[in-house]
């Protein structure tokens, strides 16, 4: 089937069979080897990406569900080659993640997190990440660097940008 | 974990959907995709072909109507969890959803795909059960009714007809005296499917007597149950602890409780009277901290 | 980090600079990869516990849509050598594939390659395969037996090791103690789990006669093990080492996929990839970890001293073993913790049952010997009504005991337990922890304080290959490194072998510039394949600072006395009159300087001023035995082992509502002590990492099998990994008692956290139902047995 994906602000023609899940339709037909396979039945929200905004698990949707939304992967943060986000930065500086396989959906989650407020508190940053396991770090200094990327926002007056629509 | 092959369609009316289901025996609808994605993943489902009902504009909306709030299946967690009606309106799913799985999968999961797949330790239908909700369903040859009490037959078994789809659950409003809820859940981790958990609402009059009473427990047992005898024994007094204590505790006394790697039966049991206590607690306090109905 | 250090940029706050690629969707994970022309398989599972293989029946699943072959495990024993086994049971024989027997559920029968993974499983489902079901064993103490069901009859019993250790006079000092008391834990079947699953992909060259291998790996030796099995020299195995590890913690092993996938690659001529999904990887991976359950006796005195210790530890290791019976022999370096016990007596026993088999996991069997240890230390000190923190207090090696040879022949480099727990106690606010749970307790809720104190062995000298295995006699345990100054000055270093997230790109580039005086962002790190590198035993046993960072080190003060030489070559002076700062090299006599570029510049192309007999260029390489190694085991079973020993001391209160039984951690305070730092990010996040992992063993992961062999937790909805909910905020209290072994100073911390959590989550749980007669004695401990206890002992109460 053919469709249509909107994803990183760019259109893409994909031809999938219906069982193809969006997971592997952006790892495969799209070439966007960021989001990750890590249980593929919706648990551990490595395959996470953001749907319109939000995070969605991709390996919980068909590719044949995801045309009309607006689709975000990690990819899709980086204003540019080789730079990093204020959120992608914040991880570096607070080594939030250590092998980096829960990473991309991590900092997705954490995205949407800081659209929504700049200045969430330790329960909410828990409660937005609750969806996203992490074998590395027993998650201590991811929360720190969202913390620290919120606070980075704050200070720096402007709003999360950095998704390419 | 690839699920079978199988071919997709997308309806644009109801009726198409139910045309769709019933020309073929290995035709299965998908709507929010969160439970039975992981089914197809394992092949445990293995449809021939998928009905996509998500985008038919029908199936999604939140009424508020003289029977009480009726929601469309394809009604996205998310956005039942936001809307005010519902808050308004249906404090007791208010205070469940945020217990229904993650934010991600609330993005997508549905209102309806949670009541259809009749898992014991959900929330929805427990909060259906509960509120004595009626579920509407639909298949090529009519449209039914069906009471949520009757709806729920076993472990994933309900009274969904193979062909049939569910279109809306309706909820009954509770429009006088003060209405207070309490919802209560254990699991291993926050968001896992419940060990058990315990949902009421209660309604009291003005001089704080319990006008009315309803009082659900999921996960213990093959289906959510409502617990009818709780309500006979405590409209009409007070809901003093001890009081509601002992009829907890009559009322609990048969419950069919399941055993398994998580939890035991007698855990299950004894965890469920004191869920059922301390919701209806936290309920009629709620109730008298001065929640109007309506 | 606040306390001042010696070091320039060794100890100091760093980025990891492989967070960029991380962070960024960058990196390049196993699934990742593809060749042209890359072809997936997928492996059809034995449903059974234990049962002959009678036919396969693959004709219909040929013939289906993009399907290039089915090969069964008679074709793959007939062509490959058997896989390794850490002991001495040559009949233990293990495949990738079960030949004509399949012995546990899960274990793979035949696998499909296809043009996609999808393809590959429709036609697995079309497989046939007959079975004849045969008796099995599950259970350890029952596999033990002689009159058990050997899972391999040809070894004739179900003992892979059993092995009796006496460490000084144990008998006697039961017999002269006034006290002694015996006990029994239960480690249960769990394992790290990482998040990632184990994948390969291998790909045969035949006109270069050059099997490249890529996959998510942690596995020493891994070239050699490919090369054994696949029958083909090591020059044949190309191994990169440049993939990006999804987290291992010890169990990314995966040698049977990778010979399945090496010999299919040259049977079909095409790249061969092998991805485990969630569920084989559960249930067939063969990742689990020790199963194990300890009888401990302790002999003590009235001031809670224990002078003697006998400890049975049986372990059920599946139906195949490579390395995971060595899991019992890791703990002998460290057998009686961070106490001073005189005598020890040691059973180790390790059986095969008809369960899935187990792999190394973080800690190499410490974990659940710590958990035994500590809870004897517990049983002491409510034995005499003693504080638990004050028999532990008592029984400590002494700071000015170290070096500290303890009875099984190991030395503890150094430590200071006291100071670490003074300080830790300090912060946390021992009286008001007290006072906390005291609240708790009169709130109505149960409460508890957990206490352990644990040793984190380092280095990885893994001497309990030939202690358990005599025919074993490796004794070099080495790491390397390589650094080359290219002609326009630029510095590159090389490693040797994969990274699971360990930060060791930041870890060498940081030694080598401390020995360099250079700032580490200079450096750049690549990894050579395995044909290219250097003797490397990859990251396992918390080695890498040690080792990495020793062989960085030692390589980047290579790269300065050559420098060094130069200059003096140049000044006709004895190079030991020079001074050797920021890259460059100056004469303190008369303040001539010749700075890097200089240096470069005559090293590359000035051979006329070069020293006599230097070779040219700035190319070196440090290959570093690991300190202490190189001794094999005297006959009574003594033996150095690991040479660092860094230590952990965890404080936990919980409380739980005795209606629920869900215990709630309200404070974790930590104390930490593995020497000299080298990156203060890196050993803060390995320990946040390692509580969460025994959080998990403690309190909710367990691989559960029926009455009939079948796993029962088979996917993330029943194997239950912690989220953020459940790990709470940790506070890590910081000490350095520097090794004597190493470069910095540095010990190890791979494994740190999870090490001790266990012990105190258990103690923690434990301390808050004592009060109702209760005591839970295996792990994991789960809400309802908590609620259910707990109902028991107060039942008929008001």
């Amino acid at each position: 089937m053919r469709v249509d994906l909107h994803v990183n602000g760019g259109t893409v023609g994909v031809d999938v069979e219906p069982r193809c899940t969006l997971l592997d339709c952006l790892r495969d037909e799209i070439g966007l080897k960021g989001t990750h396979a890590g249980c593929e039945h919706g648990v551990c929200g490595a395959c996470t990406i953001l749907v319109d905004g939000e995070p969605a698990r991709s390996c919980l949707m068909l590719a044949v569900q995801a045309d009309g939304h607006t689709l975000t992967t990690i990819e899709g943060l980086s204003p540019g080659p080789g730079e990093l986000s204020v959120l992608q930065d914040a991880f570096c500086e607070a080594h939030g993640l250590q092998c980096g396989y829960c990473t991309p959906g991590m900092i997705l989650a954490a995205h949407a997190l800081l659209a929504r407020t700049l200045a969430p508190t330790r329960a909410d940053i828990v409660a937005a990440i609750s969806g996203n396991l992490c074998r590395c770090t027993g998650y201590g200094q991811i929360i720190e660097a969202i913390a620290l990327a919120a606070e980075r926002l704050r200070g720096a007056n402007v709003g999360m940008g950095g998704t390419r629509r | 974990m690839k699920p079978v092959a199988f071919d997709y369609v997308r309806p644009a009316s109801i009726s198409e959907a139910c045309r769709l289901l019933a020309a073929d025996d290995g035709a299965r609808i998908i709507a929010g995709g969160q439970t039975l994605i992981p089914l197809l993943a394992m092949r445990l489902a293995r449809p021939a072909r998928l009905v996509d009902i998500a985008r038919i504009p029908e199936l999604a909306f939140i009424r508020d109507d003289a029977d009480g709030v009726r929601i469309g299946s394809m009604t996205r967690q998310c956005v039942a969890e936001r809307d005010a009606t519902a808050a308004r309106k249906l404090p007791l799913l208010a205070k469940a959803l945020p217990w229904v799985g993650h934010p991600p999968t609330r993005q997508r999961g549905t209102i309806g795909g949670s009541i259809a797949n009749g898992d014991p330790a959900a929330e929805i239908p427990l909060v259906a059960v509960t509120l004595e909700a009626v579920i509407t369903v639909q298949d090529a040859v009519g449209i039914a009714e069906i009471a949520a009490g009757e709806f729920y037959l076993g472990p994933m078994i309900t009274a969904l007809a193979d062909d049939g789809i569910v279109t809306e659950v309706r909820f009954p409003a509770w429009d006088s005296g003060r209405v207070g809820t309490g919802f209560h859940e254990i699991s291993a981790r926050s968001s896992d499917f419940a060990f058990v958990a315990a949902a009421a609402q209660v309604a009291l009059d003005a001089g704080g007597c319990c006008t009315a009473l309803a009082v659900g427990i999921g996960g213990a047992g093959d289906t959510p149950v409502r617990l009818e005898a709780l309500s006979e024994a405590l409209v009409g007094s007070h809901l003093g602890e001890t009081e509601v204590r002992d009829a907890v505790a009559a009322a609990c006394s048969d419950l069919e409780t399941a055993d398994d790697l998580h939890a035991s039966a007698a855990y299950r049991k004894r965890v469920a009277a004191t869920l059922a206590r301390r919701a209806i607690l936290d309920a009629r306090d709620e109730a008298v901290g001065g929640r109007h109905a309506g | 980090m606040s306390e001042p250090t010696a070091f320039k940029y060794v100890s100091h706050k760093r980025r990891v600079r492989e967070d960029r690629r991380f962070v960024s969707g960058q990196a390049v994970f196993v699934s990742d990869i593809a060749p042209p022309g890359t072809r997936h398989a997928a492996v059809l599972t034995s449903p059974y516990a234990c049962a002959r293989i009678v036919s396969i029946d693959a004709s219909e699943a040929l013939a289906m849509p993009g399907v290039l072959a089915v090969v069964d495990g008679r074709e793959l024993a007939a062509a490959t050598n058997s896989l390794l086994i850490g002991v001495d049971a040559p009949l233990v024989k293990r495949y990738p594939m079960a030949a004509g027997r399949a012995r546990y559920a899960g274990e793979w029968v035949a696998v499909v390659v296809a043009q996609s993974r999808a393809l590959a499983e429709d036609a697995r489902e079309k497989i046939r395969v007959a079975y004849e079901e045969l008796p099995y064993v599950l259970d350890a103490e029952a596999a033990y037996r002689p009159d058990s069901i050997p899972v391999h009859p040809e070894h004739g019993s179900n003992v892979l090791l059993d092995r009796r250790f006496v460490w000084g006079d144990v008998d006697g000092a039961f017999a002269a103690a006034p006290h002694t008391m015996s006990y029994r834990v239960k480690w249960g079947r769990s394992a790290t789990v990482p998040i990632e699953t184990f994948g390969v992909v291998a790909s045969w060259d035949p006109w270069r006669e050059m099997l490249d291998v890529w996959a998510s790996i942690q596995m020493p030796k891994f070239a050699d093990q490919i090369a054994r099995a696949l029958r083909m020299p090591m020059s044949g195995v190309r191994v990169h080492q440049d993939v990006d590890v999804g987290g291992s913690y010890g169990v990314k092993r995966g040698i049977k996929h990778t010979v399945l996938a090496g010999f299919l690659a040259r049977r079909l001529g095409c790249p061969v990839k092998l991805i485990e999904d969630r569920l084989e990887n559960m249930r067939g991976g063969d990742m689990h970890g020790p199963e194990r359950v300890f009888d401990v006796e302790l002999a003590f005195d009235d001031a809670g001293l224990v002078h003697a210790m006998r400890m049975r530890a049986i372990d059920n290791v599946g139906a195949y073993a490579g390395r995971s019976p060595l899991q019992l022999g890791k703990p002998v370096g460290a057998i009686v913790g961070p106490y001073r016990i005189e005598a020890v007596a040691y059973h180790a026993i390790a059986v095969t049952s008809n369960k899935t088999p187990q792999e190394a996991v973080r800690g190499f069997g410490q974990a659940p010997t710590n958990y035994a240890i500590e809870t004897g230390m517990d049983r002491v000190a409510e034995a005499l009504g003693l504080d638990r923190l004050e028999v532990r207090r008592r029984n400590f090696i002494r700071a000015d005991e170290f070096p500290y040879l303890i009875p099984s022949g190991t030395t503890y480099d150094s430590g200071d337990y006291h100071a670490v727990v003074a300080k830790t106690v300090r912060h946390a606010g021992w009286e008001s922890l007290l006072a906390e749970r005291d609240r708790l307790r009169a709130s109505g809720r149960l409460a508890g304080i957990g206490i352990a104190s644990c040793l984190e062995p380092s280095g990885a000298n893994s001497s309990f290959e030939p202690l358990l295995n005599p025919k074993n006699t490796t004794t070099t345990w080495m790491e390397s490194c390589r650094i080359m100054v290219d002609a326009l000055g630029a510095i590159t270093l090389t490693i040797h072998t994969t990274s699971a997230g360990q930060g060791h790109e930041t870890l060498a580039a940081t030694a080598a510039g401390e020995a360099l005086d250079l700032d580490p962002d200079r450096i750049r790190v690549v990894r050579a394949t395995s044909l290219e590198s250097l003797p490397s035993n990859s990251p396992v046993g918390s080695r890498m600072a040690i080792m990495l960072g020793g062989a960085a080190y030692h390589a980047g003060h290579k790269v300065r006395d050559k420098l060094v030489a130069i200059a003096a070559h140049q000044w006709g002076v004895a190079p030991t009159n020079l001074r050797y700062r920021n890259g460059g090299v100056e004469d303190p006599n008369d303040g001539r300087a010749l700075e890097w570029m200089d240096l470069v510049l005559i090293a590359h192309r000035h051979y006329h001023l070069m020293p006599p007999g230097m070779e040219p260029g700035i190319a070196v390489s440090h290959i570093l035995q690991v300190p202490t190694g190189g001794g094999l085991p005297t006959p009574d079973g003594r033996i150095q082992m690991y040479p660092c020993f860094s230590f952990e001391f965890h404080l936990v209160l919980l409380s739980i509502d005795p209606e629920i039984g869900k215990p709630e951690i309200h404070r974790y305070v930590v104390g930490h002590d593995c020497g000299t730092v080298i990156n203060p990010d890196i050993v803060r996040g390995m320990t946040l990492g390692g509580i969460a992992h025994g959080l998990g063993a403690a309190l909710l992961e367990e691989f559960v099998f029926d009455g009939e062999g079948q796993l029962l937790t088979q996917s993330f909805m029943d194997y239950l990994l912690p989220s953020a909910n459940e790990v709470p905020q940790v506070e890590i209290v910081h000490h350095v008692t520097p090794s004597p072994h190493t470069v910095f100073g540095q010990k190890g911390s791979g494994e740190s956290g999870y090490l001790g959590a266990p012990a105190a989550i258990s103690g923690a749980i434990n301390d808050a139902v004592r009060p109702l007669g209760i005591r839970f004695e295996s792990l994991p401990i789960r809400i309802s047995a908590i609620g259910d206890a707990i109902a028991a002992a107060t039942e008929g109460q008001p």
